[in-house]
């Protein structure tokens, strides 16, 4: 953590509340994401035990399992997450724009360009915090190996249609969910503690309640006690006033009140069984079930939209439409690979999958560090104090020429600031232009006027520099020392290029389904 | 210190003879606990949590005197937000259960497989399992060395079943149960714990799979005193093999899966951090006389109590001690950056409150702060943050840099 967030921290504790950590926002955020707040079954790995899911605040739809050890029961939970989630993701896979795109030609080895349909928008999911995220992760996971009765007539437990379908995408929302400042899918937690610093812990930023009651308190309280009232205050009962962001539900909610009524449920359940009659138990059982998750999911879900409330108030950060464009590159791709009938993602990715994601993971991260700082003075800051780029006010500026046969300028620029940049003679800098291109420069010497650079581009081809592209004494500049659009390493091979002994081919088959065990209960 | 804090069950604190030396501390201890309040064993779990946090004297005096912390906190004002749900109960045990079954073959099975092939010995067949029920944890524990003893010379593979072991901490001894102990047929030693979370693809949760490794290099240290006191030479990589066996539910299934963890780092910070742990008499001694940490005495009272040990509270603390949200609190109310993390902490060198912090940021120290490299970097941060709200103020979108 910068000093710069500690410092906002240390505010936050004097303000009473919290205090900005970006001027922008950094994330692109949907007209209409998709809110998903999923809630798990203690113990029981991928039984899930509700969810609120929808587009709209006001209407979300409820969907429980009243017994979640009861595949039948957890199958049917999923079919219908399924269709209350694909139509959403689905929408937008029709509306598509043409887009040219340079691509390397596998038979001459050239970059060409080609036109590439690319899908016009795509699909948001905003789940509440991190934990829901690797939920996702997890339920497309155990989702996308099934196999439904039409791919496979045998099967003893055939999935639902259109749930390995749903696993797919849900898998492949949660790898990009990897990606740094990638936005399909989000946790709020993550979104609103990237915007904003709180007067306590990382740790307990976690907290969804906590986080927004600093940002946000209520009328007539302050941040902290908010946050401790929403952390810990519990009713008569001992069941917390706030209930978790899930998707683990609060240990006291599950002893007093899920499972007696879940005990409730297999009575009536196993009376319709055996005689025939019962059925308006059930549904009150039932029905108590729906009642309880929905007390503890409401809560989530209402600070699901204050969170997109308070982070819509932002505007939004010149380079997000950027980023935003290549998670539509990103969805666009998985839909091919869906139309194309691909196989489900592997368990494990094998060598050359590994090394790409990683590497793409790092160039993302280097372009995220390098566009928000460009984006937001606030993060600029954190970095000229990091020694990473320096800012100040045009001292002097020296006409200089090359000495080639034909001479380009290079003009001298010394720049008065208070900033303390890691510099070595020759080290180069960056700087933005009007137009939105990046001129770079290289240091020369730290004198007492200032520190001096020479530019070495970005100036037009011409003997004298274009209109606008040398900086006049007293303009204010920011350079950076890290490049405004970093590019990644060199290129790795087609997977079929490349040796064995980096993991090249050959490939492993088709993954197998995962084996059903031939017990009803988990 | 060979006396045991923890009684059989019945006996009750100072039933004993009381004499001055070493049963003095258990007098102690137990006047701390509170009269006819049996004391909290120490667990693995605890040790793993108390060893992350090594200077927390707070910590080690209440554990070591098995003190109810989640009492204490609930008469403190501030009750931990700890539980477990009754489904995640059933389903370890029934996972347990289910792991165990057929005898214990099945859990030998999966270790034999998981070690590589020349260290695997001969495939189980029959698997021995001793009866280790005794009456009383000193029983207990004596009757696990015995089983250990006997089937370490009998050669061939055997499981323990719950056995009981015994670890000196801080000068009071501690007992604990792991999940199992296999003894190889080559006299050797493998901790099983046997956990609920899946292992999906071959890979746990990151976070489970290393408390879990934590545990388990306890259980590793409490298994080698044992050993030290069995007769003969120990094999050449030491009797207690520094790789637990995870025993987790496959998939999304119930059958069980095996990896094997390395313990060998756990094993050794564990071991340092035990070892630098205050002896618990010495904290006792330095207690106001008459202090008392029993549940029925009156708030202010334990309050004070509690405040006259020294706590370290990290924000790590909520996850693994009952008594956070107490020190949270004081923490707060002191205004001590450490309550904010470590990482922030760190950041700010020699100022330790927020009011110095800030004092030192807004540059109205009267002492030369200057000087200070935490103090300039403080201020420099502070001028830079305000710079850049100020340029932000006007909004317009588009940063200050472009």
């Amino acid at each position: 953590m910068s000093l710069i967030t500690s410092l906002a921290r240390l505010e936050a504790l004097r303000a009473g509340r919290a205090r900005p950590l970006a001027t922008v926002r950094h994330r692109h955020l949907a007209d209409r994401p998709l809110v998903l707040v999923p809630l798990t079954t203690a113990g029981e790995t991928g039984a899930p035990l509700g969810a609120l899911v929808g587009t709209d605040r006001d209407a979300p739809r409820l969907l429980t399992v009243p017994q979640p050890r009861d595949r039948a029961l957890r199958f049917a939970f999923l079919a219908e997450l399924a269709e209350a989630v694909l139509p959403y993701v689905e929408e937008y896979a029709d509306v598509t724009v043409t887009e040219e795109r340079k691509e390397t030609d596998p038979a001459t080895g050239r970059r060409t360009t080609v036109a590439a349909e690319l899908c016009a928008d795509a699909p948001q999911l905003l789940v509440p915090g991190p934990a829901a995220v690797e939920y996702v992760r997890l339920l497309g996971r155990s989702m996308r190996f099934r196999r439904t009765a039409e791919e496979d007539p045998a099967a003893d437990w055939p999935a639902p249609p259109r749930v390995p379908l749903l696993g797919r995408w849900l898998t492949h929302f949660g790898e990009r969910a990897h990606l740094p400042g990638s936005a399909l899918l989000l946790s709020t937690t993550e979104l609103l503690s990237r915007h904003w610093a709180t007067g306590q812990s990382h740790l307990e930023d976690q907290h969804l309640g906590a986080l927004l009651a600093w940002i946000d308190p209520p009328e007539g309280s302050t941040g902290p006690e908010a946050a401790r009232r929403a952390e810990l205050a519990r009713d008569a009962d001992g069941l917390l006033l706030h209930p978790p962001a899930g998707p683990a539900t609060d240990p006291a909610f599950d002893n007093k009140l899920l499972a007696p009524a879940i005990a409730r449920y297999d009575q009536a359940r196993t009376a319709v069984l055996e005689t025939g009659r019962g059925h308006a138990a059930l549904r009150a059982a039932d029905t108590t079930i729906r009642t309880l998750l929905l007390s503890q999911l409401r809560p989530t879900w209402d600070a699901v939209w204050r969170g997109v409330d308070l982070l819509r108030a932002l505007p939004e950060g010149a380079s997000v439409a950027d980023r935003w464009k290549r998670d539509r590159w990103s969805y666009t791709g998985h839909r091919d690979r869906l139309r194309a009938g691909e196989p489900p993602q592997p368990r494990r990715d094998d060598a050359v999958t590994a090394a790409r994601k990683l590497a793409a993971r790092e160039t993302a991260q280097a372009r995220l560090d390098a566009q928000e700082a460009l984006d937001d003075p606030l993060v600029m800051a954190g970095r000229r104090l990091a020694g990473e780029a320096f800012a100040g006010e045009v001292a002097e500026v020296v006409m200089a020429h090359s000495e080639a046969k034909v001479p380009r300028p290079r003009p001298l620029v010394t720049v008065r600031t208070d900033d303390a940049p890691l510099l070595e003679e020759g080290a180069r800098v960056h700087r933005v232009l009007a137009d939105g291109r990046s001129q770079p420069a290289e240091f020369v010497a730290a004198g007492p006027a200032g520190l001096t650079v020479r530019l070495t581009g970005g100036m037009g081809r011409g003997k004298v520099p274009d209109e606008g592209t040398v900086p006049a004494p007293g303009d204010r500049v920011c350079w950076t020392l890290f490049e405004h659009a970093p590019r990644g390493g060199p290129e790795l091979p087609e997977p079929e290029h490349t040796p064995w002994t980096h993991g090249g081919p050959p490939g492993g088959g088709a993954e197998e389904p995962d084996p059903v065990t031939s017990e009803d209960l988990l | 210190m060979s006396t045991p804090l923890r009684k059989s069950p019945g006996s009750r604190p100072g039933s004993r003879p009381a004499a001055a030396g070493p049963t003095a501390l258990p007098r102690r201890l137990a006047e701390l606990r509170g009269p006819d309040v049996p004391p909290r064993p120490l667990d693995a779990r605890a040790l793993a949590a108390l060893a992350a946090n090594p200077g927390c004297r707070r910590r080690a005096l209440l554990d070591g005197a098995g003190v109810d912390k989640a009492a204490l906190a609930r008469a403190l004002g501030a009750p931990a937000a700890f539980g477990q749900s009754q489904f995640a109960i059933a389903r370890g045990n029934a996972f347990e259960a289910r792991a165990k079954a057929d005898g214990g073959t099945e859990l030998v099975r999966l270790l034999h497989a998981a070690l590589p092939e020349e260290d695997a010995g001969r495939p189980p067949e029959a698997v021995d399992t001793p009866d280790l029920s005794a009456a009383g944890p000193e029983g207990r524990t004596a009757r696990t060395a015995l089983a250990l003893r006997e089937a370490t010379a009998a050669g061939r593979w055997a499981l323990l079943d719950h056995p009981l072991l015994a670890l000196t901490v801080a000068g009071t001894p501690a007992y604990l149960e792991p999940d199992a102990v296999v003894v190889h047929p080559d006299g050797s030693w493998t901790v099983v714990e046997i956990k609920s979370f899946a292992l999906i693809d071959g890979a746990a949760d990151a976070a489970k799979a290393g408390a879990a490794a934590r545990q388990a290099a306890v259980y590793v240290l409490a298994l080698e005193a044992v050993a030290e006191r069995l007769p003969g030479p120990a094999p050449e990589d030491g009797r207690v093999r520094h790789q637990a066996l995870l025993v987790c539910p496959k998939d999304f299934s119930n059958l069980p899966a095996a990896a094997l963890l390395d313990l060998r780092k756990q094993r050794a910070t564990t071991k340092r951090q035990l070892g630098r742990l205050t002896r618990v008499e010495e904290i006792a001694a330095a207690l106001p006389p008459g202090a008392s940490f029993a549940p029925d005495r009156p708030a202010a009272e334990l309050t004070a109590a509690v405040e006259a040990v020294d706590a370290a509270y990290a924000p790590d603390c909520l996850a693994a001690c009952e008594l956070a949200f107490h020190c949270r609190d004081r923490a707060r109310a002191a205004g001590d950056v450490r309550h904010l993390g470590r990482n922030v902490r760190s950041g700010l060198g020699g100022l330790t409150t927020i009011e110095e912090a800030l004092a030192a940021a807004q540059g109205d120290h009267t002492s030369d702060g200057a000087a200070d490299p935490a103090v300039a970097a403080l201020r420099r941060a502070a001028a830079l943050r305000a710079e850049a709200l100020a340029a932000a103020a006007p909004a317009e979108g588009a940063g200050g840099c472009r």
